[in-house]
């Protein structure tokens, strides 16, 4: 039989009627449209897809039990080496990994990997009824940091492992990034929050509204009986320009702005949180934070939505879906544009003008294309005299974060490199104090979720063995 | 959940409560805060921690009724619980080596402003207290001041209590009188503590501020707090609440304050807050 050479269309919402709600965007295969996709997968003996998995996920198994329609069976082979399926089949770059590896990906599109992920996920969601079977436990306490990606990940693994594991998180409700900062329409809530009780069936107790390094320092842990420490406390704080007019009324970090519309629901009318409506928005940056965030003022009823970009549509960071989604939904690319300043109203015969301080426009110099960087990214160089504004009302800055000092300043013996990121021997998570691991963007600093959630199994493989050489 | 122990009104528009959250009881201290949302769905709102009983593991919050979220804990009775309450947050008040103080404190930011000058008389510092109020009736925590202040000068707007005038002017009248603070720490409104700075500031008497900006995580993610330190993005969550009065852009932090202005007077509307009879 010869192989379809495109992956099966995964439905979407059209783009003119998402860009207005915030439900999903992606609609998920049938169960006929995932065993079409299954079937284009080869099958090859060395695999190469798992290799590009940072979890290793057996991905010929799962699919071949696609292809079998035994959905459940599917979802047992991702489990053994993925706690958050339906995240990973949604947010996961699978382009440049799983997907990018793909034999048949050689000569045609490679087999949609992350769409049948999904897919499995979902369908185990909707119809699993029963309870998960618990681990053996071992009687060992470790203590989790953070809720997100790599911490919820690295608590599974050690709860399989009969560890009797405490997550701890900072806000009110579990998911860290998953919930603050990916938006509904890409990520809905309830998948996180599905994906969380699954873990709390497991036996993993999750404490909200505990500051590790306020309300109980590192040490104080250790003191409470906990064995080992996992840090996945995510980055931290959002970084701005350092240009004029940061300050002003209708300037967020994108942390902000994505944090109002998501964790506190402020996209709804009902919403006691408030956040901006704006006309004109720009979103400085072109990473998948600054697509989240023009997609998300898109959808509380911008007219315009620029993303402003210093390099070309090529350097751009973000997936090519999401780049795709956002250009299809009406984004508009202001690329090859650095910001220099942010202008403001100010009216100097009314100084109780309520419009006084709130931004009016953002100035952009035009840039072109440099040499290489040490990356190997074309460096942007300013074209004097280019400037000019873009009539805009909000600002949302989404160039990136660096790590929160929290816990590094009340943990003595945990040190940090020059940017302020935990230091964690690569390959095991181990810090420079004893019984502490780290992972995720507490490390790396902002990073995706899939690295993340790689941090976070190998730290718990790395735990179970320093804890189990303890004993022995 | 985290109950409510202990509730009753200062004034009309100011409330105290202790809440039942011991975790947060042991560890606060003078100048750090909590953030809390009354119920689910709720925002979350930076309240200063204002007192605290490690035994009772109770945390004692004062707070004046401004808004939708204000407006709804003030509805929360005795035994009823709050959603959720977190903390303590940000960096306590600097004590060290500071023999004679004077707190500045306006309006509910007295609330903030006392545990930070008793724990400076249990420290045994000399403490020069100076609270204002728009009236006699606003007036609050005037027992609890005088307990712990060597002196006490209470300032109303229209000298229905105490000395009529701003808080500025018995500060600059000791000044000038040769009293010699190591330090003057003021919490209030911003227009306040911009004038106490501003007084201060010809007498390089060292001033604290206290900074309550607009939060939402208060854990050093979200980027809301931010304000402008010696031409430095600083912020409130992290780096503060308390900053060298000297080096805060305050303009800026005021256009910031009421950057939802309309939003809270719509939520005051609909919670009909200032009682207005329904027609």
């Amino acid at each position: 039989m010869a192989v379809q050479p495109k992956k099966n269309e995964m439905p979407v919402q059209e783009a003119n009627v998402r860009a207005r709600n915030f439900k999903e965007v992606a609609l998920g295969y049938t169960e006929q449209t995932a065993v079409a996709e299954a079937q284009r997968c080869l099958n090859c003996k060395n695999r190469p897809c798992v290799e590009g998995c940072p979890v290793n996920i057996s991905i010929p198994d799962f699919i071949s039990k696609i292809k079998q329609k035994d959905f459940d069976g599917a979802y047992s082979v991702i489990a053994e080496s993925s706690s958050l399926p339906a995240v990973c089949g949604r947010v996961c770059p699978q382009e440049t990994q799983c997907e990018s590896k793909c034999t048949l990906g050689i000569k045609f599109e490679p087999v949609g990997i992350g769409r049948l992920e999904r897919f499995v996920a979902d369908y185990h969601n909707t119809n699993f009824k029963g309870e998960p079977v618990l681990p053996e436990q071992n009687g060992r306490k470790v203590a989790v940091i953070g809720s997100g990606p790599s911490g919820l990940t690295c608590a599974g693994d050690l709860a399989k492992k009969g560890y009797k594991v405490t997550v701890f998180e900072a806000l009110h409700v579990a998911g860290g990034v998953l919930v603050y900062g990916i938006p509904e329409f890409r990520l809905p809530k309830d998948i996180v929050k599905n994906e969380v009780e699954t873990l709390k069936k497991l036996g993993v107790e999750i404490q909200t509204n505990v500051v590790i390094g306020k309300t109980i320092t590192v040490d104080e842990l250790f003191e409470d009986g906990y064995e080992a420490v996992f840090v996945g406390s995510g980055a931290g704080l959002p970084r701005f320009m350092g240009i004029k007019g940061e300050g002003l009324k209708g300037v967020y970090s994108a942390n902000e702005f994505l944090t109002r519309a998501n964790l506190m629901k402020a996209y709804k009318s009902d919403s006691q949180t408030p956040v901006m409506h704006a006309k004109n928005v720009a979103v400085v940056g072109g990473g998948n934070v600054a697509m989240d965030a023009a997609r998300t003022a898109l959808r509380l009823g911008a007219d315009n939505v620029y993303i402003v970009y210093r390099r070309s549509m090529d350097e751009l960071p973000a997936r090519k879906e999401e780049v795709e989604h956002a250009e299809e939904e009406g984004i508009k690319f202001e690329i090859l544009r650095n910001p220099v300043k942010i202008l403001g109203y100010n009216n100097p015969d009314n100084r109780r003008d309520i419009k006084n301080g709130f931004v009016t426009g953002i100035k952009v110099r035009k840039c072109r294309l440099g040499e290489p960087d040490e990356r190997g990214r074309r460096k942007p160089v300013e074209v004097e005299g280019s400037e000019y504004v873009l009539d805009v009302d909000c600002v949302i800055m989404a160039i990136g974060t660096s790590p929160n000092p929290l816990i590094k300043n009340t943990t003595d013996g945990l040190d940090v490199n020059a940017r302020g990121g935990i230091i964690a021997e690569e390959g095991t998570g181990k810090t420079t104090k004893q019984g502490v691991f780290a992972g995720g963007d507490a490390v790396t600093g902002a990073a995706t979720v899939i690295l993340a959630m790689g941090a976070g199994k190998t730290a718990a493989k790395a735990i179970d063995e320093y804890l189990t050489a303890k004993y022995n | 959940m985290y109950r409510i122990v202990k509730k009753s009104e200062l004034n009309p528009t100011v409330t105290m409560m202790d809440i039942y959250a011991p975790l947060v009881a042991k560890k606060a201290q003078a100048g750090q805060f909590i953030i809390l949302r009354v119920d689910e769905d709720g925002e979350r709102i930076p309240l200063t921690v204002a007192g605290y009983d490690r035994q009772a593991g109770t945390v004692k919050i004062i707070f004046q009724i401004v808004g939708g979220t204000t407006m709804r804990l003030n509805n929360k009775k005795e035994g009823e619980s709050i959603s959720d309450f977190v903390g303590p947050l940000g960096c306590a008040t600097k004590t060290e080596g500071i023999k004679k103080v004077c707190i500045v404190g306006g309006g509910v930011g007295c609330a903030i402003a006392l545990p930070v000058a008793q724990r400076f008389h249990e420290l045994g510092a000399e403490v020069h207290s100076i609270i204002g109020f728009r009236n006699k009736d606003l007036l609050i925590l005037e027992q609890e001041f005088k307990a712990c202040s060597d002196k006490l000068t209470i300032m109303t707007d229209d000298g229905s209590y105490g000395r009529q005038g701003v808080v500025t002017l018995p500060l600059k009248e000791a000044i000038d009188g040769g009293e010699k603070y190591d330090e003057v720490i003021t919490i209030g409104p911003l227009i306040m503590m911009k004038f106490v700075v501003a007084t201060t500031k010809p007498y390089g008497i060292p001033t604290t501020v206290s900074m309550n900006p607009i939060m939402i995580d208060g854990t050093g993610m979200c980027g809301g707090c931010r304000l402008t330190v010696g031409g430095k993005t600083k912020f409130a969550c992290v780096d503060g609440p308390d900053f060298n009065g000297f080096e805060v852009d305050f303009d800026e932090a005021m256009a910031r304050s009421n950057m939802y202005c309309e939003f809270e007077n719509r939520e005051r509307e609909h919670c009909n807050l200032f009682k207005k009879e329904i027609g």
